[in-house]
């Protein structure tokens, strides 16, 4: 007997089809749901990804910036695909390649050399480090390592590298996000400051949002205003940029510049607060003129609470055609809430995207069912909460805090609901639960051109409610009786 | 020896010239690095022209993945009837789920579990080690999936860095639960790339699981195993068809839609079929030397080399196979013939380009032929020199071979070489595509497939075509 485990050799078996049957009915059965409920250490299906995640999203938000990956090459290349998939985009970043020998010396030789290799290939004008796991675990000290790499000269002394630490065992890709755009402005602003200057213009954070789409809208909406702008982080040109024959390393961004005079603003707005809370903090302290901490603007309720704080902000009244679109918004939502009125929705997703979901679906009299947090706080627990509380749609809604897909998967099988709100993970559930998925969140890999369809502003509660109800018309053509089969629905 | 292929206007210099332009670039050490991976192809002979299987030079966009990549998302991953559960945090697994394409039979989460298990490493598991949650994340593991037959324990970087003792868990946690659990030291700062992970994993395969099962049924002398086949998009279907259309029983695979008992009972078999060399030669050269199981290599890519590779293949057994052999190649020559009539008149003297992992960079080359296309540049993640001599006779004189090039290498050999498609990574595809390069995803099939077999070139001529000849090409230009 060869094998390790000291394990009899047995014959191959197969199991017998009714055992088979049996546990495909008991993995939907209220008694597994209570085991999979039970769970302590095994997590199945979670709908969060790791800090460094976020972390490259926001780096490519600014002009001429290189992700840089301080750890081990394949965490970079995990990112780079991830964020490829979703926007079917290139998304140059490198990494310093740490090795074993990195774990006995630590990784300041190779950062060294990856910042002067990366610096002499792709020429940017800023990188953003960023580390995964090993140099987290063996305790690198970037800011030793890159004041060193600035003496040495593997990048100019003056060249902008903002660092972050952003450990994988820790929070989401939400909060690597909020560490290296932190790092980026402090890197970008320090000494920019000037003493009663204004650049009477907003800065605004979108937060770790995956959608071109918001921020092109956003720009548009300011637009509209009248009101001059710097989004920060903006990753609209970077990550839906032109095919026209010329690939561009950088393909947009805000300008570095503009960043660097984004603290003399006249006021900033973050729209992202769960995905900004150390920036937004060190952003009150710092930044001149005045400071906003708002929903992201998911539905109407939340859309026009930006639009006040906007006409308050700079003085002026909502403009026209603004006011214009929210009508055509609310017309959208009239003639099609038959579709969506009482439906049952499960929703899951990253904490900003969660509430603007649940304040649109109450405002269409439907029901945020189940709602599911995969990694979130009593704070956003107690907002949730707040919404529900609010409207008589949220009656009988319940929320799951740091629950999976898989959990959700037992809540769909023995309390079903019509559809699901979500992203591409949650495909095998609906699949299993013979309900719709809607891809609001991120990743989608399995349909195209959905970062391109905004989701917030007035805009964006078009798309939702065109898709959503849609889909549910689709249904009742697909699944009705002949004799149900009509020309108009 | 077969012939050896030329180009107009590919020269030994011309290569050598396009390689000294692109290392010009580099700072001094790097460029003394990188300049041993980059070589003139002399199909000659036979031998490598580059160096591989070397550290990536940090900071210069290598393509690569690591060895966790190697293990769970290429050897351990496919197998379908298993838990794989990547342990450490959340990242790893949450990247790498289903993001391969190996489907799989079976019922999701009762037979089948295509999902992402994790420990999802928290702060406090890095401080104090995740051992004990290791031992009870089993526990739930087994509870909630009673049928699935095994569980991978997959180490991500921080396990081995803070010293956790995986293998001892999984053996006292295999002997309570009375199921193989296979701890899997792949964590990702070991090795170069991918292919340590895969070393590591048919290393545990032979530790943990081989010879632990035998077949139910009575051995014959057509018993064989599919080697090294993921089943992308399907590629397992279609060559194990293929396979026993020529009288073989395919006893296992390995480990496209793989089941861990049948791979158990391997050293049963008679022959070693391998596909991918690179990940699983580890395990045939241990079948041979222990239990005396010969083993091919073969190519089922295009017909020229699946015609090849059936009548090799045939040799091995006798006359009764080698009738069906020479029965199945007249059966589909004709269909295969109606389709190169149907597509090498819009792909005749089309130029492509290569890198993928650590096969398909040779083995794609005479599919591509077949439909009348040349193979102008090639290059391998994470290949080595066994890998590199294997190619040089496939690919024509004088052309580019690239070992883990960077993004910036990659994308000068392409602006020289103009091709007419280039097949690579996901994240290559979106680069060249801005270009106006026709692209395939060649470790995905794209998310078409299979394109292995006969079967499989129907769809992979399909998909180069319509690659290479969307009219969407034609509209880059702005008239502007």
């Amino acid at each position: 007997m060869a094998n390790a485990l000291g394990l009899d050799v047995k014959p191959v078996t197969e199991y017998a089809p009714e055992e088979v049957e049996r546990v495909r009915n008991w993995i939907n059965s209220a008694d597994y749901k209570e085991k999979n409920f039970a769970r302590q250490a095994l997590v199945i299906n979670p709908a969060h990804a790791c800090q460094p995640l976020g972390a490259q999203l926001v780096a490519h938000g600014f002009e001429g910036t290189l992700p840089f990956v301080h750890g081990s090459q394949g965490c970079a290349s995990y990112y780079r695909s991830t964020l490829n998939r979703h926007f079917r985009e290139p998304a140059p970043a490198v990494s310093d390649a740490m090795t074993e020998d990195g774990a006995v010396f630590g990784g300041q030789a190779n950062l060294h050399e990856g910042l002067e290799n990366a610096y002499a290939l792709y020429k940017p004008k800023m990188m953003a480090v960023f580390t995964s796991c090993m140099p987290e675990v063996i305790g690198d000290d970037l800011t030793a390592f890159i004041n060193n790499a600035r003496q040495k000269g593997c990048i100019p002394a003056d060249f902008p590298t903002p660092y972050a630490n952003t450990p994988s065992f820790n929070g989401t890709h939400i909060h690597g996000y909020d560490a290296m755009l932190l790092s980026i402005l402090q890197t970008l602003t320090e000494g920019k400051k000037i003493e009663g200057r204004c650049t009477g213009k907003l800065n605004l954070i979108a937060g770790c949002d995956f959608n071109t789409g918001d921020y092109r809208e956003y720009k548009r909406i300011l637009d509209a205003f009248g009101i001059a702008h710097t989004l920060l982080a903006d990753i609209s040109e970077t990550f839906d940029a032109p095919c026209d024959g010329n690939y561009q390393v950088y393909a947009g961004g805000t300008k570095l510049e503009d960043t660097a005079d984004s603290i003399n603003g006249k006021a900033t707005i973050t729209l992202g607060p769960y995905a900004t809370p150390k920036t937004f903090a060190w952003i009150r302290e710092n930044f001149a003129g005045e400071h906003a901490s708002m929903p992201m603007p998911i539905g109407i309720e939340k859309t026009d609470a930006l639009l006040l704080k906007l006409a308050e902000l700079f003085g002026k009244t909502v403009p026209a055609p603004l006011k214009a679109e929210r009508g055509r918004a609310v017309d959208a939502m009239t003639d099609a809430q038959q579709y969506m009125h009482g439906k049952k929705f499960a929703v899951y997703g990253d904490p900003d995207y969660l509430l603007g979901y649940v304040s649109f679906l109450l405002e269409m009299g439907a029901r945020p069912y189940h709602i599911l947090c995969s990694r979130g706080t009593k704070k956003v627990e107690k907002e949730l909460r707040g919404l529900l509380d609010a409207s008589s749609y949220g009656k009988g809604c319940t929320i799951y805090m740091n629950k999976d897909l898989w959990h959700l998967r037992s809540l769909l099988m023995t309390d079903p609901v019509d559809a699901i709100i979500g992203d591409t993970h949650g495909k095998f559930a609906a699949r299993d639960a013979g309900i719709p998925l809607f891809r609001f969140g991120f990743p989608v890999f399995d349909r195209v051109n959905k970062h391109r369809y905004p989701l917030i502003g007035y805009q964006g509660v078009i798309n939702m409610v065109t898709e959503i109800c849609n889909k549910f018309i689709d249904i009742r053509d697909e699944t009705c009786e002949d004799r149900f089969f009509e020309m108009m629905r | 020896m077969s012939e050896i292929k030329k180009i107009p206007g590919i020269s030994k210099e011309s290569t050598q010239a396009l390689i000294d332009e692109v290392l010009d670039a580099y700072p001094a050490k790097a460029r003394k690095k990188r300049a041993p991976h980059l070589g003139a192809n002399d199909p000659a002979t036979g031998k490598s022209c580059v160096q591989s299987n070397k550290k990536t030079v940090p900071g210069v966009m290598s393509a690569r993945g690591c060895a966790y990549a190697g293990a769970k998302g290429v050897v351990w991953g496919p197998i379908r009837d298993m838990v794989h559960v990547s342990h450490g945090p959340v990242g790893c697994g949450w990247y790498s789920w289903g993001t391969r394409r190996n489907l799989m039979s079976g019922i999701n989460g009762v037979t089948q579990f295509g999902m992402q298990f994790t420990s999802d490493f928290q702060e406090k598991d890095i401080v104090y080690g995740g051992d004990k949650k290791l031992k009870v994340l089993l526990q739930e593991a087994h509870e909630l999936f009673p049928l699935a037959k095994g569980i991978s324990v997959l180490s991500e970087c921080p396990v081995g860095l803070i010293g956790d003792d995986i293998n001892s868990v999984a053996k006292q946690s295999a002997k309570e639960l009375d199921i193989p659990i296979i701890p899997c030291n792949c964590e990702g700062f070991r090795g170069v790339s991918q292919s340590l992970g895969h070393h590591i994993s048919n290393d545990t395969i032979r530790d943990y699981i081989i010879e632990t099962r035998e077949f139910a049924e009575p051995q014959s002398p057509y018993d064989i195993a599919l080697i090294g086949d993921y089943n992308i998009g399907g590629d397992v279907w279609s060559a194990k068809a293929l396979l026993e259309e020529i009288g073989l029983n395919v006893k296992s695979v390995w480990t496209g839609d793989g089941e861990i008992e049948k791979i158990a009972a391997t050293h049963q078999v008679k022959l070693n079929l391998i596909h991918c060399y690179r990940s699983m030669n580890y395990m045939c050269k241990v079948m041979e030397e222990k239990y005396g199981i010969p083993w091919l290599e073969f190519n089922f890519f295009g017909p020229t080399k699946i015609r090849e590779s059936l009548r090799a293949i045939g040799q091995r057994f006798d006359a009764t196979i080698q009738e069906k052999v020479e029965q199945v190649i007249a059966k589909y020559e004709p269909v295969m013939q109606a389709i190169i009539d149907e597509y090498k008149p819009r792909l005749d003297g089309k130029k492509v380009m290569l890198l993928v992992g650590g096969l398909r960079p040779r083995h794609t080359i005479g599919a591509y032929e077949d439909l009348g296309m040349e193979c102008v540049g090639s290059g391998y993640e994470f290949a080595h020199s066994d890998d590199y001599d294997r190619t040089a006779p496939e690919m024509p004189e004088a052309t580019v071979v690239y070992d883990d090039p960077s993004e910036y290498e990659f994308e000068k050999f392409a602006h020289a070489l103009k091709p007419d498609l280039i097949g690579s990574g996901i994240k290559e595809k979106y680069v060249f595509q801005k270009m106006g390069i026709p692209f395939r995803q060649m470790h995905s099939w794209d998310y078409s497939g299979p394109y292995h077999g006969y079967q499989g070139f129907e769809v992979f001529a399909r998909d180069v075509d319509m690659a290479v000849n969307s009219p969407t090409w034609k509209l880059v230009k702005a008239p502007f």
